[in-house]
């Protein structure tokens, strides 16, 4: 299991960090969303792999458990990094209509020309 | 417990959605509870900040968990300073953007900027790392919204590289976490200080990783080269009074270091001994060169302002990575300094930028040339580090503090020479904007036609009155810390004492379980 759960990381990993090295907006997305599945799993098992154990210690006999807190950190990160995909996504895609280009870079004349102004 | 540590998360956090839910369609209504908040959290800092002199250490525990298991606020000299000086700095900026009619051009400005002003109060205040995490995104999600205020083409695209770049840091941030929590267990500050010293240093590999790659975490936040890359677009492309309050943010990166590289992996835990040093200093020396260049060949003067952030960045760090009680109480001095003369020079870009476009090439004189100017030549020497303003003595500190270092031949040389071409690149805008105008074979007088269509394409602001008085705010700020440079100076000495005394930190924290 370990050799599972280490292996989906680093898959995860760089399939994500090759994603967002790409030119368009999209895939760039799509790498950061890999991103952030690799590392909400690699969280959980910060706390070490246990099968079938609950994550409440056992006030009368001495049973396995597994530790509460990197669920606790998953869960908020899942949100955070939910959240933060939707915002990006409705950025780039504002960016995309109103330049009608998806290209991650900017072109030299972005900006030059006229940073905050409107182009 | 004293409930004013929490009251500068409290107060942003439950202003911020009452002006977004309650006064929505009333921007006169925004203005005026905007700016009472911010006034309010000015009159908190200074509260705290009082409190934080006795030199004890406060701990709030949320929820009343003790704490190892809950989370907790800790309220020092240093997290007292930074709240200060958030305040400080949000109200001439909430002022200008006002005056500016910045707040106007896009939705919910001070309902993202209370929310801003909550995460670094936030990221200040805790002393969990995980908590740091989120209060980091918090600034962060507000900070997508006001870099993206007012839309346009270019600044969306610039702020899809800003979000990402951002993500890509919270992603590094969370494995940085996930490694020293499968090592330590923990993640508060104080407790993680403890269990560090106990790990024998042969099982330290992983701790290492963790440590390194949290450095790395902040170094982006800090925009230290060679992680620099997203600032100088995001700055100069997002509405320059945001800009000016992102003059914090980079703060919050050196924060964090500060914070965790005295508190966690000090300089005398044997596991990251002179790692962080080490590996900062050459960054911050080339960081500090590298902008200074990038103001020299700056085209734009809202890209040249943002360059001027990241060569005060590299002296911040220079100091920072020295690592000793001296250059600490240094570095803090010069990061009050260097967050208002960062403000500054993005303020008065923006008026720049509103008369007559932000080109540095000569152009027709604009209205109150005279007035913007004054205010640009204030910036500059308080950017260049010349006297009489706290510039100076700012990097005669970090100068004097770097004396006895090691290498400080390299450190004064890149200091002083990076000091001179910052002055040379400011002095070429200042001319080529300020003054190359007022020459009849450079910029011939023009048609009254075409200065209607000027006047229309570059609207001065609405209330300047207001403008003016908030960009004359930032500098009496300048001027008060270079007269009272002596209390300050003290201040920051007592400050970097109690940095370099975890144990007190420690004991307050973890002491109540007993």
């Amino acid at each position: 299991m370990e050799a599972l759960v280490a292996s989906a990381v680093g898959v995860m990993t760089a399939a994500g960090i090759f994603l967002i090295l790409r030119r368009r907006t999209f895939p760039v997305i799509l790498g950061l969303s890999l991103l952030t599945y690799a590392v909400n799993v690699f969280l959980f098992a910060t706390g070490r792999l246990a099968l079938n154990a609950p994550a409440v210690l056992n006030k009368y006999e001495d049973v396995p458990y597994t530790d509460p807190l990197p669920q606790a950190l998953v869960l908020t990160a899942i949100v955070i990094s939910f959240g933060m995909t939707a915002v990006i996504v409705m950025i780039a895609l504002s960016a995309y209509l109103s330049s009608k280009d998806d290209h991650i870079d900017m072109s030299a004349s972005d900006s030059v020309d006229a940073p905050g102004e409107d182009a | 417990m004293n409930h004013w540590i929490v009251a500068p998360i409290v107060l942003p956090a439950i202003l911020a959605p009452f002006i977004i839910m309650v006064l929505r369609y009333h921007l006169d209504l925004q203005r005026i509870f905007s700016v009472a908040g911010v006034m309010a959290l000015l009159g908190i800092a200074l509260t705290i900040t009082a409190q934080a002199t006795t030199g004890e250490i406060q701990v709030y525990e949320l929820g009343d968990w003790p704490a190892p298991f809950g989370i907790v606020l800790v309220l020092d000299r240093m997290s007292a300073m930074m709240v200060l000086l958030t305040a400080l700095l949000a109200l001439p900026i909430v002022l200008y953007a006002i005056g500016s009619g910045w707040d106007d051009r896009g939705k919910h400005f001070h309902a993202l900027f209370h929310f801003q002003l909550m995460g670094v109060c936030g990221a200040f205040l805790t002393g969990d790392a995980f908590n740091l995490f989120v209060f980091f995104e918090v600034l962060l999600i507000a900070s997508y919204g006001l870099m993206t205020h007012g839309g346009g083409a270019v600044r969306l695209k610039a702020g899809v590289q800003y979000v990402t770049y951002n993500l890509l840091g919270s992603t590094l941030f969370l494995f940085a976490l996930g490694t020293i929590y499968s090592v330590t267990g923990t993640l508060n500050m104080a407790d993680l200080a403890v269990r560090v010293a106990e790990i024998p240093p042969e099982d330290t590999a992983l701790l290492r990783v963790g440590a390194v790659l949290l450095l790395l975490v902040f170094c982006i936040k800090a925009a230290v080269l060679p992680l620099h890359f997203w600032l100088p677009a995001s700055y100069a492309n997002a509405p320059l009074p945001v800009a000016a309050l992102f003059a914090i943010m980079t703060k919050v990166g050196a924060y964090s270091i500060l914070r965790v590289y005295t508190l966690a992996f000090g300089p005398d835990v044997a596991v990251t001994e002179g790692l962080v040093g080490a590996w900062l200093q050459p960054a911050a020396l080339v960081t500090l060169a590298v902008g200074a260049i990038g103001i020299l060949g700056s085209q734009h003067i809202a890209r040249m302002a943002a360059f001027c952030a990241i060569t005060s960045m590299g002296t911040l760090l220079i100091a920072i990575s020295l690592f000793n009680e001296v250059a600490i109480a240094a570095a803090l001095y010069y990061i009050f300094h260097s967050t208002l003369a960062t403000a500054l020079l993005f303020l008065v870009a923006d008026m720049v930028m509103e008369r007559r476009g932000g080109v540095i090439a000569p152009t027709a004189p604009m209205a109150q040339s005279g007035l913007i100017s004054a205010l640009f030549f204030v910036g500059a020497i308080a950017m260049a580090g010349m006297p009489p303003l706290s510039g100076f003595v700012g990097k005669l500190l970090v100068l004097d503090a770097s004396r006895g270092a090691p290498d400080a031949s390299a450190i004064w040389a890149v200091i002083l020479i990076g000091s001179f071409v910052t002055i040379v690149g400011l002095a070429r805008a200042g001319s080529l904007i300020f003054w190359k105008c007022h020459d009849a074979q450079v910029c011939p007088p023009t048609e009254p036609d075409e200065e209607v269509a000027d006047t229309a394409l570059f609207a001065p602001e609405p209330h300047p009155g207001l403008a003016f008085t908030s960009v004359f705010g930032v500098v009496l700020g300048l001027v008060l810390l270079t007269l009272f440079a002596g209390p300050a100076l003290e201040y920051t000495s007592k400050t970097a004492e109690q940095l370099f005394t975890p144990d007190i930190y420690i004991s307050a924290v973890l002491g109540r379980e007993e």
